[in-house]
């Protein structure tokens, strides 16, 4: 299909009207993805987002901003910024960790099948039963937490963080639940870019007289600095719009997809759905920032590509 | 066009279910042979009684040409659902009952049944809050059941919109193995054996449920139901002092020792407890907190106006409002809305009233208007105070 | 062969360290998880019994009927699986390798373009999703199959990332063009050249669509359908243990699963032209093997 759409390379020496002719061909091959792009997508996110410029009557309006001003909310989008980011970075640092690990195994071994696997399986693995999931192996009564109680340490970092209760039930501990899948996903997602390094260019460091270092500091990381910083920003998308397994362990909020949900669907405080607009529309804005600091950051990255 | 797999069941429960419908379909075959097949969708759309369809055994034969029912946020746990929906199914063997969204709330129902328009998996009936439903009149069709006498006056529609089916009266749930000394009333909760082990069922800028619980909070420390400021401060000094637990309570949670003390409907807590059987954890025990009025909520009972199977939802009403479906809930520890008339004509299973108790006579509920005003201000002030 | 490592790969004994901490981390909630499912009843004066009586529920068949809607949500999820797997083949994969071939400078709007599902919360889009599905009921009818859709959309931030990757780290343009001026037609590129080398980032695509498939419950929730997580709730609500039981060999289900289709992907694997000698190796050998008589169609 697209294959035979994009049916020749443009040609420089035939007449223009051919090739202006056989380049729209070329357009037509993009045309699917864009239909199905516009309807299941950009019409969705244009209303959920625009919503927020509407009243529940439908007439248009500027006042569900307000919500913006709340102090709680913006505590929240706060909060839901820094657990996102720092558990980006701690998650693709882990992720790229093992990957790198995974370098010394064989390709096509059993050992990179099962971990491959294995990531995807947990990169989705996510909401009440992963919730309950660390209920039971670091929450009161978890497996770890009793262990380490009846080892000696009664108040230990995991029944008794900061002074505030138990770890997992506060927004630092909902970080490291995040971590559960966010590791996984940036090994699924770095893999294929960290397996892309030639053994040529080992090769050609270690001739040159380089050391690992070099090789890693001078070589390596340049290269796989775009696909690891796009990771970053894939895993902060992640958590940024995650809320399933946050509505079970902290059920009273503090983070701006719990206030998402409640605004929406709510029983007792009614009418706010378009509010919700608003803050989907300000989550958009930070992750279009997001994604400029991205830009920014490749073309730095890739001058020395190609 | 929906695919069923066809799942292996007992021979003998076959048996018994074939005989069951054969005798059924035997009963409403004879006495409606007469009226050419069954009456059309659109004039079972705007049925408002059951005489529309030449009486009860014309809405049975209705309901089993359409040969299913779709129910939504009707978990099988709460107020004895799954048992109400395994009997229905028993009772009326020809339809099938589609259960979605068991864990939705009334607001899920609403955009369900938006959404869904017009298609075969929108929702037929409701089990709804009063508060979303009064915004949203213009989504149920009226309909009185066959016993609507039955139903006292303020609780129902006078034009049959909706009526209500049940409620609860708000419990502390908690864990005899773990709480040595009962806790009577909320200021109980406040004491040292309570600490980090207080939960609610979630946001009550969320859920109706955690809402009353703060209601009822408010009623306790000298509020009244137009007055729910007391409750939110209660919270606040429960959480200052260390008692309160972020975490969201559910039967797993309960069974692993991990919320200890859970303030939710009674009918909930004692699902949770030794009714669960080995699902459930036999230590649970459940207290209506004295010291002030009880708080319930009814909720309500709606069809949906564009429902795809507009018979098989007045079926659904007419045996929700059943002896033996009203006792159904009582068991649960919800108590109907016909248990006056049940009382009076001796309907009632006596021994299920005696051990859940009678319901109490000063047993407050929130107005539409004391509920708006109570969300409004809970909306401004419960973050703050929870922090 | 212990040739001294010039390129990334760690020692063995680096590796080792690494991947068993990582195994046992991992492990443990999972294993917390099963013993909580072999626990009966509550402990008795601190001492917790611990049997198989809830795997025997499972099976009980007084049970059968609680267990229907699961095996239906099983089945669901499957397929519609299989209908979003041909969504990222059929729609996403062709877009991003004609993109990189001829409209390099239109990869950061595809980019931006594939990140737009995951920033918004699914459940601010399902609510946009309405009027577009209720176009859909009118065509396909109320099949649980169209969640496919809505799915392929959620999905494709996961599936654009690995092929992405892979992309980038292959030189596409220049393989193409090599292949090209020996003589193969453009299906010839796309089939024997640019497809093998793209073997590894399809099928982590695969593997993270079908994993996200089977954990999606929102939009089937929001429109009312029996998926895989929609039952495993409805489980859960009458019996806790029981439905960590069916959580947790989900997981194992699904893992043994993308195991054998990673293996089937794998063994259909390299050209007879030997496969440890790089990309480009793997590649002229792809190329010299095009037989001259595929030129069909246009002299380049």
């Amino acid at each position: 299909m697209t294959a035979t759409a994009a049916a020749t390379v443009p040609q420089t020496t035939r007449g223009a009207g051919k090739t202006s002719r056989r380049r729209s061909a070329v357009w037509l091959g993009l045309t699917p993805f864009a239909i199905y792009v516009i309807l299941f997508l950009a019409i969705p996110a244009g209303l959920a987002v625009g919503s927020g410029f509407f009243t529940s009557t439908g007439a248009l309006t500027l006042a569900n901003f307000s919500v913006l001003a709340d102090p709680g909310i913006q505590k929240d989008f706060l909060n839901t910024i820094v657990v996102s980011a720092v558990t980006a970075i701690i998650g693709a640092i882990l992720g790229a960790l093992i990957c790198f690990a995974l370098l010394g195994t064989k390709p096509d071994g059993m050992i990179r099948t099962v971990i491959d696997s294995a990531s995807s399986v947990l990169a989705q693995f996510g909401g009440v039963m992963l919730a309950f999931a660390f209920i039971a192996t670091i929450g009161a009564e978890g497996l770890i937490t009793q262990w380490l109680v009846s080892a000696g340490l009664v108040n230990n970092v995991f029944n008794s963080f900061a002074h505030n209760g138990v770890l997992i039930y506060q927004v630092v501990g909902l970080g490291v639940v995040y971590l559960y899948f966010q590791v996984p996903l940036m090994v699924i997602v770095f893999m294929p870019a960290i397996s892309g390094l030639k053994a040529t260019w080992g090769e050609a460091n270690a001739t040159l007289g380089g050391t690992r270092v070099t090789y890693w500091t001078k070589i390596a990381m340049p290269i796989l600095a775009p696909a690891f910083f796009a990771s970053v920003i894939l895993l902060f998308a992640n958590a940024f719009s995650s809320y399933a397994t946050a509505a079970a362990l902290i059920s009273q909020g503090g983070l701006i997809s719990l206030d998402i949900k409640t605004a929406l669907v709510s029983e007792t405080v009614i009418g706010k759905a378009n509010t919700a607009g608003v803050e989907a529309l300000a989550m958009v804005v930070v992750m279009v920032i997001v994604m400029v600091a991205y830009s920014a950051l490749e073309r730095r990255a890739s001058r020395w590509r190609r | 066009m929906e695919d069923h797999l066809i799942t292996k069941r007992h021979f003998a429960g076959v048996a018994v279910l074939a005989a069951a419908a054969i005798a059924l379909a035997g009963c409403a075959s004879t006495s409606s042979s007469t009226t050419a097949g069954t009456i059309s969708k659109a004039k079972a759309s705007t049925a408002t009684s059951a005489a529309a369809f030449g009486g009860l055994k014309g809405l049975i034969a209705a309901a089993n040409a359409e040969g299913q029912l779709n129910v939504i946020t009707l978990p099988p746990s709460w107020a004895n659902y799954g048992k109400i929906i395994a009997l229905f199914e028993k009772t009326y063997p020809k339809i099938k009952i589609n259960s979605a969204n068991p864990n939705g709330s009334s607001a899920n129902e609403v955009s369900a049944a938006e959404a869904e328009k017009g298609q075969s998996t929108a929702p037929d009936v409701f089990d709804i809050g009063t508060a979303v439903l009064d915004q949203n009149l213009d989504l149920v069709a009226p309909y009185k059941v066959q016993n609507w006498a039955d139903i006292p006056t303020d609780f129902k529609d006078p034009g049959g919109k909706w009526y209500y089916d049940y409620t609860g009266l708000m419990s502390i749930g908690y864990d005899s193995s773990k709480i040595t000394k009962a806790p009577k009333t909320y200021k109980d909760l406040l004491g040292s054996e309570f600490n980090g082990k207080v939960s609610i069922k979630g946001d009550p800028t969320q859920a109706n449920e955690a809402a009353s619980a703060v209601y009822l909070a408010a009623l306790q420390n000298g509020g009244s139901a137009d007055n729910i400021q007391p409750g939110i401060d209660f919270f606040a000094k429960l959480k200052a002092a260390g008692n309160f637990n972020n975490v969201l309570p559910t039967q797993a949670t309960v069974n692993s020792g991990d919320t200890p003390v859970v303030l939710q409907w009674s009918y909930n807590n004692l699902a949770w407890g030794p009714e669960a059987g080995s699902a459930g954890n036999a230590n649970w025990k459940v207290v209506i907190p004295s010291g002030s009025a009880a708080l319930g909520s009814y909720y309500n009972q709606a069809i949906n106006a564009d429902a795809p199977d507009p018979a098989a939802a007045r079926l659904w009403e007419e045996f929700i409002y059943t002896p033996a479906v009203q006792n159904l809930y009582l068991a649960s520890g919800a108590y109907p809305a016909t248990l006056a008339a049940m009382e009076k004509n001796k309907t009632v299973d006596q021994s299920v009233l005696s051990s859940v108790g009678a319901p109490p006579s000063n047993f407050v509920q929130l107005t539409a208007d004391q509920a708006t005003a109570a969300a409004a201000l809970l909306g401004a002030k419960w973050k703050s105070a929870i922090g | 062969m212990s040739a001294p490592r010039f390129g990334a790969e760690p020692s063995k004994t680096t590796r080792n360290i690494i991947l068993i901490i990582t195994a046992i981390v991992f492990l443990t909630p999972i294993l917390a998880m099963i013993q909580y499912t072999l626990r009966i009843g509550q402990p008795v004066k601190g001492v917790q019994t611990y049997g198989l009586q809830h795997y025997l529920d499972v099976f009980n068949p007084a049970n059968e009927s609680t267990y229907d809607p699961l095996f239906q949500g099983v089945q669901n999820s499957i397929v519609i699986a299989v209908f979003t797997v041909l969504i990222v083949l059929v729609l996403l994969l062709p877009t991003m390798i004609l993109i990189e071939l001829k409209f390099p400078q239109l990869r950061k709007i595809l980019e931006f373009i594939c990140l737009i599902p995951i920033t918004i919360p699914t459940v601010v889009l399902v609510v946009g999703f309405i009027p577009a599905y209720q176009v859909v009921a009118q065509i396909f009818g109320s099949t649980p199959y169209t969640l496919a859709f809505a799915i392929g959309v959620i999905v494709l931030p996961y599936a654009f990332r690995p092929i992405a990757a892979n992309l980038a780290a292959i030189d596409v343009t220049i393989m193409s063009e090599a292949a090209r001026s020996l003589g193969a037609s453009w299906a010839s590129v796309l089939w024997r050249v640019i497809l093998p080398n793209l073997r590894r980032g399809i099928l982590s695509s695969v593997l993270l669509t079908v994993a996200v498939v089977l954990g999606e419950y929102t939009i089937a929730s929001f429109l009312s359908q029996t998926t895989f997580q929609t039952a495993l709730l409805l489980i859960q609500q009458t019996d806790p243990y029981v439905g960590v039981i069916f959580a947790v060999f989900a997981l194992l289900f699904v893992f043994v699963l993308l195991v054998v289709i990673s293996r089937a992907g794998t063994i259909r694997g390299p050209r007879p032209g030997g496969r440890r000698q790089g990309r480009l190796a793997t590649s002229k050998a792809a190329v010299a093997g095009v037989p001259t008589s595929s030129r069909k169609g246009t002299v380049s």
